[in-house]
């Protein structure tokens, strides 16, 4: 099931420029695996060398921060929109 | 459904503040508003707001509030006005350059609204003077650049129970929040570290739209202007997000971590820290400490003895089209890893960008390939052309 992923503009270099892509799976882990091996550079901004997601990128579903759903685990269903939100510091 | 946030608004006692006849005539346009009226404007006149910065979000920031007639606003910064602030920094003029952005800041806003009474103070943020800056404020609104400014601001703000009015931009993305732990989550539940250094660029190396910042300044202004009235719904608890190029807003749920360094239920951080460490040393320190570093005037040196040196710019087609130093050969930092196969391990190879944060993780990506012979041009392009062709355009 194909689910659309919002990718932020500090990640873009990395999805040939696209803000959005759309990727296969039922969870945000197959989700995630999906789309870092169509671009295999975005894995090593996304996770830390453990596997583990960074502590500066948060992922959503819709509104709501996979953090306080299942993690990694949360499903998805057609429709959803997930978007990876990462911390930025610009302000001057 | 909308989660209520009751009881956000500023305790603020009203009772001896009186506007003058010109007060009266100049905030004509709140008055009449019943959100606002004489009690929220003189809720406005007795408030305090301490900006962190008087830059892009700050510029904005500091004019409308000042035009709100907020009755004392702080403003701290350290920097000097440059021509590249000048798209973006509307408080600051073409003869301002050269200037300290407070005094420049300072006669804009005495000149808008003579009631308000402006402190400066000409300092970086640090975790020495924080908390004693912050205490005497309200609100604090956080317009600062980095990530060690804004963990220190929201660290400093957690402890001292003040709201923090964040916003923060990259080219033409924005995002604001209100982080008051009293009432809801902090940066810190939002994110718990940092990013490593380099990895996310700054505004002066990834650019930003002139426009963006004072849109999401502005933003930040109402948010102030909503915490001291204690009208209307704050966004505590939520993270809007701007996106200019689409042209939309969306809106993300932030809860409050119960496992919250700063802010959680048993927390860790009970004074503020050292922050600069806390974020990590950039890749462009170690390098330096390290010896795989170049000066301007060093690769010059080099470059005219004709010695065998390969040239490259990790920077954007677009940063090259501007500027670059003679003899380079583009690879922008995100095409390295497919071009490396290009480059000979054994060549003497000198890598550049705008300010070296860039090719400094360029250089740190060649050295973890086996590369030897790798170094990286300190300060970047910006460095030769100040040390070396000072002819050449600089953006």
């Amino acid at each position: 099931m194909p689910v659309k992923i919002t990718i932020p503009t500090p990640l873009r270099p990395y999805t040939e420029n696209r803000d959005t892509i759309e990727v296969e799976g039922q969870t945000i882990r197959e989700l995630l695996k999906d789309m870092t091996e169509r671009y295999p550079q975005l894995k090593r901004h996304l996770f830390s060398e453990d596997g583990r997601l960074r502590s500066f990128i948060n992922i959503y579903v819709n509104d709501e921060d996979i953090r306080y759903l299942d993690g990694e685990n949360t499903k998805v269903s057609e429709g959803d929109v997930v978007s990876i939100i990462p911390a930025i510091a610009g302000g001057n | 459904m909308v989660e209520e946030i009751l009881n956000f608004g500023l305790n603020l006692d009203v009772e001896n503040v009186e506007l003058t006849r010109e007060e009266f005539l100049r905030y004509g346009r709140h008055l009449i508003i019943p959100e606002v009226g004489l009690k929220g404007q003189k809720k406005l006149k007795s408030a305090s707001v301490l900006i962190v910065g008087a830059g892009g979000l700050g510029s904005p920031l500091a004019f409308y509030l000042t035009a709100a007639g907020v009755g004392r606003i702080g403003i701290v910064d350290f920097d000097v006005v440059d021509f590249s602030n000048l798209q973006r920094q509307i408080i600051h003029t073409t003869k301002d350059v050269g200037r300290s952005k407070l005094e420049s800041a300072r006669e804009k806003l005495s000149a808008l609204n003579p009631n308000v009474k402006i402190e400066t103070y000409e300092t970086r943020l640090t975790s020495e003077n924080a908390l004693e800056i912050i205490k005497d404020y309200d609100i604090v609104v956080d317009g600062t650049d980095n990530f060690p400014t804004r963990y220190l601001v929201n660290d400093a703000c957690v402890l001292l129970k003040k709201p923090n009015v964040y916003g923060s931009i990259f080219r033409f993305e924005g995002q604001v929040s209100v982080f008051y732990a009293e009432k809801g989550p902090c940066y810190r539940c939002l994110y718990q570290e940092p990013p490593p250094p380099g990895l996310v660029p700054s505004c002066a190396e990834g650019g930003v739209l002139g426009v963006l910042p004072g849109i999401i300044g502005t933003l930040q202004a109402l948010e102030v202007i909503k915490l001291i009235l204690g009208v209307g719904r704050p966004l505590i608890g939520r993270l809007l997000l701007f996106d200019a190029l689409k042209m939309s807003f969306r809106e993300l749920k932030l809860r409050k971590n119960p496992n919250c360094p700063v802010c959680g239920e048993n927390p860790t951080i009970k004074e503020l820290i050292d922050y600069e460490a806390f974020c990590g040393i950039t890749p462009e320190q170690i390098l330096h400490e390290s010896g795989f570093e170049i000066t301007a005037e060093e690769l010059k040196a080099k470059l005219e003895n004709g010695e065998n040196i390969i040239l490259i710019d990790v920077r954007e087609p677009h940063e090259y089209e501007i500027n670059r130093i003679h003899g380079s050969k583009l690879i922008p930092l995100s095409k390295l890893p497919e071009m490396v196969n290009e480059l000979d391990q054994t060549s003497e190879i000198v890598l550049y960008c705008k300010m070296g944060g860039r090719s400094a993780r360029a250089v740190q990506f060649l050295r973890e390939l086996g590369f030897t012979r790798v170094k990286n041009l300190a300060g970047g392009i910006d460095a030769w052309i100040e040390k070396v062709d000072p002819n050449m355009p600089k953006y």
